[in-house]
């Protein structure tokens, strides 16, 4: 079972565990990823999240089928944002629920670094005194 | 036919849409679109996208075929 989505407002937590929470999966692996105060020394004031929604939920889906694949693991739920987020805001909730912690830790992890290679989001980090597009440039 | 642009291609191009010619390989798209937006070039790398998926250098794009230009990926 997967859940999928790209959203527009605050992401929570809770609802995710509750999603992924039951009797057979003995390990729930959580990961979630929050936007930094700094950056390589500079402080961000804020972070643009944009995605090419249809085709970054069609990725978010192929990587979740994938781990179901490789790892025997019960539940994946994939939430990422869009928008403009600041420091100590969610942008990325991955949980993982399988009977056992070593399949559910290692898709979780699958699925997060798939996430950074293939999925089309982008941020933009802004700072005090100017901004990036991350990964744009060599 | 119209090609999507997403983060900073938006930027470079100036908007989030851009119109191509058709019927042309997606390696010629990708030297065509540097061509008329050189910035493209400081790029690390682009890919291009038909109808959601990435495209390999062969794959021919046709009238009616959603393509994106989809720069480096920074999400999570």
């Amino acid at each position: 079972m997967t859940d999928i989505k790209i959203s527009a407002t605050a992401l929570t937590v809770q609802p995710c565990i509750d999603w992924a929470l039951s009797a057979k999966s003995g390990g729930i692996d959580i990961f979630i990823g929050t936007v930094r105060d700094m950056t390589k020394g500079k402080k961000v004031v804020r972070l643009e999240f944009e995605a090419y929604e249809s085709m970054a939920v069609s990725e978010m889906k192929k990587i979740a089928n994938e781990a179901m694949a490789k790892w025997p693991v019960h539940k994946i739920l994939i939430h990422h944002r869009t928008g403009v987020l600041v420091p100590g805001d969610i942008a990325v909730i991955i949980v993982v629920a399988a009977a056992h912690r070593d399949a559910a830790f290692d898709a979780c992890r699958y699925a997060i670094d798939t996430l950074k290679k293939t999925v089309p989001i982008w941020k933009k980090e802004v700072f005090e005194d100017g901004e990036e597009w991350v990964a744009a440039r060599p | 036919m119209k090609v999507l642009a997403f983060g900073i291609v938006k930027e470079i191009m100036g908007g989030a849409s851009v119109a191509v010619d058709a019927n042309i390989s997606v390696a010629a798209l990708q030297a065509s679109l540097e061509q008329q937006y050189p910035r493209l070039k400081q790029l690390s790398a682009f890919m291009i996208a038909v109808n959601g998926e990435y495209a390999g250098p062969d794959v021919i794009v046709k009238p009616g075929d959603e393509v994106a230009i989809i720069p480096p990926v920074s999400g999570g």
